[in-house]
């Protein structure tokens, strides 16, 4: 582990997979949605159902997804906060099948209408993993850029964006590709070294096939994610 | 990345180089940044620490209203007059200001976490008190400079890099050993660098720390980082001082501190599942721990 996780992350209370991690994951839903939420349904797994009242786990999701930090004092007035903004939730308990023992599915509504559904997981000292987005299984930490394209399963595509990624000098770290049957929606998913300008994002955007194009910096070590949040 | 203190060793004397140097490298190198980038981040997670402390309040309870207050009522108790302690028929506390003010740092800052205030983990949140149990009180009584004590960070910091390289500081993987052990091992090296102890020593002090928590099981009531986590933290930061003492004093661990930590392994791996943060055994699966974990649900 690098040092400034062994010191570190600077995080609110009481437990890096409940807390810290469930605001993370609560933040990387937000990111997913792309615009203001207005309404979550909420369900938790696992040993997030059972110990997750005791843990902060509930205000701690609500918070990542008013788009706050783990290391924000707010973090315990988050369901307060969330009414004063007018964002709805409900918090419920599920059997979510063949998950990791601290997993949360989060739906979101944006303002716009914008919908989206994350499936996710806290896998210990704060790290998260996202396990499906929008019904589609795939699997990334958000701890460094990563784009996300969803996009119809034809060939093409996925040389299409690497070839626009390596014309700008982006190097790829890790790539992935899902889809959730032949032919249909697939997504791909890429964790890369450097940063990706926002116009090569819209580029990407107007492609042909392509539905949707999410792009975040990643979340850096104390918890701190390098995109913009919009919390005053 | 060290995966033995011995490498930290040999590297210390190869380059005439001093212990919480090998972590600033690794840092640097690790993370792209310049020393004074690296030491002004660790300056400022000393100062979360200091912070969480300045705000520590006896009148915050954790959700499950298990823990709180404790911190104070220790303050209290070594802040009594002796006409007062003569009043009440008692003796003054045993230990002295110093190992006084750590048990005091200890409660309250893992209390701050469980009531969802900002701490620093290290190397985890339950174990979060440990630390800077000793360093806070050793800076506030002017017996180190600020600049030392985020060296002595470093010197934690590369401790718990060895003990999450060979071990774990995970207590569902091993135990409280892990987590209390590991933090406690940290302060005790920071300790030992503080007190002018060479490489050797910092190492020994880690050593003995572990020798003597070796076995420690995770049985957290209703699984929540309350109880018995917060006053563990008092305990690991009370080890940590007494071995920092021992090895400041030449006491050697008759064990070499790499095969310390490599027992620390395999009594992890060898712990039953229910006393690995499950809340299955230990006290956790106590008459009264199930009855409070009723009533919580």
């Amino acid at each position: 582990m690098a040092l400034f996780d062994i010191i570190g992350p600077v995080m609110v209370g009481p437990s890096s997979s409940h807390t810290a991690g469930a605001v993370r994951l609560g933040l990387m839903s937000r990111i997913l949605l792309k615009e203001e939420p207005v309404n979550g349904e909420i369900m938790l797994h696992g040993s997030f159902a059972t110990t997750g009242k005791g843990h902060g786990t509930d205000r701690a999701l609500v918070a990542g997804i008013l788009g706050m930090e783990p290391e924000d004092m707010r973090i315990p007035d988050s369901f307060q906060i969330a009414e004063e903004r007018g964002f709805f939730f409900t918090i419920d308990t599920a059997n979510l099948k063949d998950c990791h023992p601290n997993s949360v599915l989060i739906h979101l509504k944006g303002k716009s209408g914008r919908e989206v559904s994350v499936l996710g997981s806290s896998v210990g000292g704060g790290s998260i993993r996202v396990n499906k987005l929008d019904g589609v299984d795939v699997d990334f930490s958000g701890q460094n850029p990563t784009l996300i394209v969803h996009n119809e399963d034809k060939p093409g595509h996925v040389a299409t964006i690497t070839f626009m990624l390596s014309s700008n000098g982006i190097n790829i770290g890790t790539m992935n590709v899902y889809r959730d049957r032949k032919g249909e929606n697939a997504v791909m998913v890429v964790e890369l070294d450097q940063s990706v300008p926002q116009e090569l994002v819209h580029q990407m955007e107007t492609i042909d096939g392509i539905h949707k194009v999410i792009y975040f910096d990643g979340m850096k070590e104390d918890g701190g994610s390098s995109h913009g949040s919009d919390l005053s | 990345m060290a995966l033995t203190f011995r490498e930290i060793l040999s590297w210390c004397e190869e380059n005439h180089k001093e212990f919480w140097e090998y972590m600033l490298y690794d840092d640097m190198h690790i993370r792209e940044v310049s020393a004074e980038e690296s030491m002004h981040k660790m300056d400022a997670a000393f100062q979360v620490m200091c912070d969480t402390i300045a705000t520590y309040s006896k009148d915050r309870l954790s959700r499950s209203g298990l823990v709180g207050a404790e911190g104070s009522r220790l303050e209290d108790y070594r802040g009594l007059e002796l006409s007062k302690l003569n009043a009440l028929g008692i003796k003054p506390p045993m230990c002295g200001d110093y190992m006084g003010d750590a048990m005091i740092v200890a409660l309250k800052m893992a209390e701050s976490n469980a009531c969802m205030r900002r701490i620093v983990a290290a190397p985890t949140a339950g174990a979060c008190g440990v630390v800077p149990a000793v360093l806070i009180p050793y800076y506030e009584r002017n017996m180190g400079s600020r600049e030392e004590i985020v060296k002595a960070l470093y010197v934690a910091g590369a401790i718990g890099q060895v003990i999450s390289e060979r071990a774990s500081i995970s207590g569902a993987k091993g135990g409280c050993q892990a987590e209390i052990g590991s933090a406690a091992a940290m302060a005790a090296g920071a300790l030992a660098y503080l007190q002018g102890g060479d490489a050797q020593t910092i190492c020994h002090s880690v050593a003995l720390t572990i020798k003597g928590i070796l076995g420690l099981v995770c049985d957290p009531v209703a699984g929540l980082v309350e109880v018995p986590c917060v006053k563990r933290n008092v305990m690991g930061a009370v080890h940590a001082i007494s071995c920092a003492d021992m090895a400041m004093a030449g006491i050697r661990s008759v064990i070499p501190p790499d095969e310390v930590i490599d027992a620390m392994a395999e009594v992890g791996e060898k712990m039953d599942p229910s006393l690995k943060e499950t809340a299955l055994g230990g006290l956790a699966a106590t008459d009264t721990a199930r009855k409070l974990e009723e009533s919580l649900l």
